[in-house]
């Protein structure tokens, strides 16, 4: 039976929809290895000292949230968790509001963490690469007020933080560009403050070169397997966790999709020799 | 002067900032610190620029009855109501023109505009972005085809991946002892990350970087001038 | 009211992500609709939040505060002002001037931090001594590393043209490359199907209740 190219595309996706759907409905509780470079941003987080004052940048938008916003609730809960006080900013306008949602859960868990004492979202800043090089010199400058329009000077949190060099650390979960290169080459490579993250999965190839020995990069979160190994090392079960049964499934659908296309090209290619 | 005179504050602007580099003191690290400033406060503009172009082209296809003008008129009207509620009461915990709307909130589980967010903004965006599944699988069956040596070592690699990075990858090869754990698969998924993945990224990394400096310094040096535009 | 209008945010929300599903059968004026109201939501959401988190605390605030003191802050106004000459014919070369200090200013940071970050920190990275790495496959990683690396950015030298000789290391270039491109469609297939899961944990937990 010979199918059209376009029946062929619609049992590819109806398919994929049913292998998606089943595994989330039915779950199988499979587990997954821990990455080097996921181990290492979360040791970084966790010989952090007490207090100390860190950067989570949002630095995506719901598009990407299945593969970001669990990294970010990890990586706010492994800082409360720290006692880290968390300042919150954003490079993408939309970063703002995944950090508020973000924060209202794990506060969930955290209800003893307040506003302006253990965290604060400093909000969105146009610019990228030049905006992260002003927050280096002057971040009143940068961010006059929270978004509750406080001004920075009166954030308790914030009394001893006046440059990118007085944090600890910065996390940049990020789906693009400005995103965690641009943390990277200015926080990191200019104002030596340690630089780690996660990002989709589509981009982390590219930034593997910067885990190097120089550690321009703290470590790397891949994507939503880098989300599920480090909710597994904070020991949470997050929504990533759940979410890598659906993910393995519609991986091996994917293989034997490539294998029916090889072997249907390879009938195609004895036919025309014969 | 309408062409000449903008070339001459790039390559100042550009200068400026590649000596703020090596002499870090006054006056120009002062400069390049306003120039950050400036430099925020005008992609603000350039932001506002875009979205008064879009409406512009969205009220003409309306205007004109052209092809879909409806699909731009709820396009439009989305765009009012967000708008709106955004400047009026604002967003999370930022106050809008009429306070935060602590009545409208109570009734709807959160502000306007963030119940906009939430319920439009958000399915649309990640839906439209999940569509790519789909075709990604689509690509897998039809375009992934073994074709000579290259296209060998990208399939087995892919396929190294795609299974390392799954709890399939740790049941398969899970059985295997201490002596063989290179070839477990999320270690091989690792190890091709590391080294020949990142070698080729790094070439790929320096490759783009020399070329982004060149053109940087081509812009500096008035080279390069097609951001000016035509020659009205 | 709150409960209801909880139940129609998700209804509206599982709408919406139906409509852009149904592209996959056809183009329908369900996804038409969908599409445009995201343009809208999309815009407006950036309008608005570079008026409350940019031009009113970086500009607008400062100036009302302290004007004397904030005067400077002027000429990035007018300068943003002029920005929008663009929109007229007439009036458009008003817009190179600002055009020109961010590309300035972009093009003198961007010169600096690649070639740190980019050229000369990965560099670094790749001068390492292979033979101290720990254990056999660490030495053949970075062998392979130092190789790929110094391949890879052979190929990309295209003022010579690359015979004879001189195609060795290129070819090898080129099997790099392969493997990593392999290794991003494997990172690829990951990100995209993740996207769908999030969908399809929305339809079945959120709205249809199947999951819990």
């Amino acid at each position: 039976m010979k199918l059209s190219a376009l029946a062929e595309r619609r049992i590819i996706y109806s398919v994929l929809f049913v292998a998606v759907a089943l595994p989330l409905i039915f779950p199988i509780g499979w587990t997954t290895e821990v990455s080097e470079y996921t181990r290492m941003a979360y040791q970084l987080i966790e010989s952090t000292p007490e207090d100390k004052v860190v950067i989570i940048s949002f630095d995506y938008d719901p598009s990407t949230m299945t593969e970001l916003q669990p990294m970010s609730e990890a990586m706010i809960e492994h800082a409360f968790k720290k006692n880290h006080k968390v300042i919150a900013t954003a490079l993408w306008p939309m970063g703002v509001q995944m950090a508020e949602q973000a924060f209202s859960k794990v506060l969930l868990d955290y209800p003893e963490k307040t506003r302006g004492e253990d965290f604060v979202n400093l909000g969105y800043k146009v610019g990228g690469m030049v905006t992260i090089q002003a927050m280096g010199r002057s971040l009143p400058e940068v961010f006059p007020k929270d978004t509750q329009n406080t001004p920075f000077e009166e954030i308790p949190m914030l009394k001893n933080v006046r440059r990118l060099k007085d944090v600890a650390y910065i996390s940049s979960l990020s789906s693009g560009v400005p995103g965690i290169k641009e943390w990277m080459m200015v926080a990191r490579d200019n104002y030596q403050v340690p630089v780690t993250g996660g990002c989709t999965a589509v981009s982390a190839p590219g930034f593997f070169p910067y885990v190097n020995e120089q550690r321009q990069l703290y470590g790397l979160l891949g994507g939503l397997k880098g989300a599920s190994e480090y909710e597994s090392l904070i020991g949470r079960l997050g929504s990533a966790t759940t979410k890598m049964d659906a993910q393995s499934i519609a991986h091996l659908l994917i293989l034997i999709f490539i294998a029916t296309g090889n072997i249907k090209a390879y009938k195609a290619k004895r036919r025309k020799k014969s | 002067m309408k062409r000449s005179l903008p070339l001459i504050f790039a390559f100042v602007v550009g200068v400026i900032v590649l000596l703020s580099e090596f002499i870090p003191h006054r006056p120009f690290n002062q400069i390049v610190s306003t120039l950050e400033q400036w430099f925020m406060i005008i992609s603000g503009f350039a932001i506002l620029l875009g979205q008064i172009s879009l409406i512009r082209m969205n009220t003409h296809k309306i205007y004109h009855r052209l092809p879909d003008w409806q699909y731009h008129l709820a396009g439009l009207l989305s765009f009012a109501m967000m708008l709106i509620f955004g400047l009026l009461w604002g967003m999370q915990e930022t106050p809008g023109l009429l306070g935060s709307g602590a009545g409208i909130a109570a009734q709807l589980g959160s502000k306007p505009f963030d119940y906009l967010f939430t319920n439009a903004y958000m399915p649309l965006s990640a839906t439209l972005f999940s569509l790519l599944a789909f075709f990604i699988a689509s690509a897998a069956y039809r375009a992934f085809i073994i074709r000579g040596f290259e296209s060998n070592l990208l399939m087995i690699t892919a396929v190294i991946v795609i299974i390392g990075r799954t709890s399939i990858g740790t049941m398969l090869t899970g059985w295997l002892p201490e002596s063989l754990e290179f070839w477990h698969i999320p270690n091989l998924a690792d190890f091709i990350m590391e080294y020949p993945n990142s070698a080729a990224q790094r070439a790929i990394l320096i490759s783009a970087g020399l070329g982004i400096v060149g053109s940087s310094l081509r812009i500096i040096l008035g080279i390069e001038r097609s951001y000016l535009g035509g020659d009205k | 009211m709150i409960q209801f209008m909880n139940v129609f945010g998700i209804w509206l929300a599982a709408f919406f992500t139906i409509s852009i599903f149904s592209f996959l059968y056809k183009d329908n004026p369900f996804y038409k609709f969908s599409e445009q109201v995201f343009v809208g939501l999309s815009a407006a959401y950036w309008l608005v939040y570079i008026i409350y988190s940019i031009m009113i605390p970086n500009l607008f605030a400062k100036l009302i505060a302290d004007f004397s003191g904030n005067a400077i802050l002027l000429i990035p106004a007018t300068l943003g002002v002029m920005m929008l000459m663009r929109l007229h014919p007439r009036t458009q070369w008003l817009s190179r001037f600002p055009i020109a200090i961010m590309i300035g200013t972009t093009a003198g940071i961007s010169m600096l931090r690649y070639m740190k970050s980019d050229i000369l920190e990965q560099v670094t990275a790749t001068m390492i001594n292979p033979f101290a790495a720990p254990d056999t496959a660490g030495v053949i990683g970075n062998l392979l590393l130092i190789i790929g690396t110094i391949t890879g950015v052979f190929f990309f030298y295209f003022s010579k043209k690359q015979d004879g000789i001189f195609k060795v290391p290129s070819k090898i270039g080129i099997y790099f490359l392969m493997i990593s491109f392999g290794a991003t469609f494997g990172y690829t297939v990951m990100a995209r199907i993740s996207l769908l899961i999030g969908r399809l944990e929305f339809l079945l937990k959120d709205w249809l209740h199947i999951i819990q």
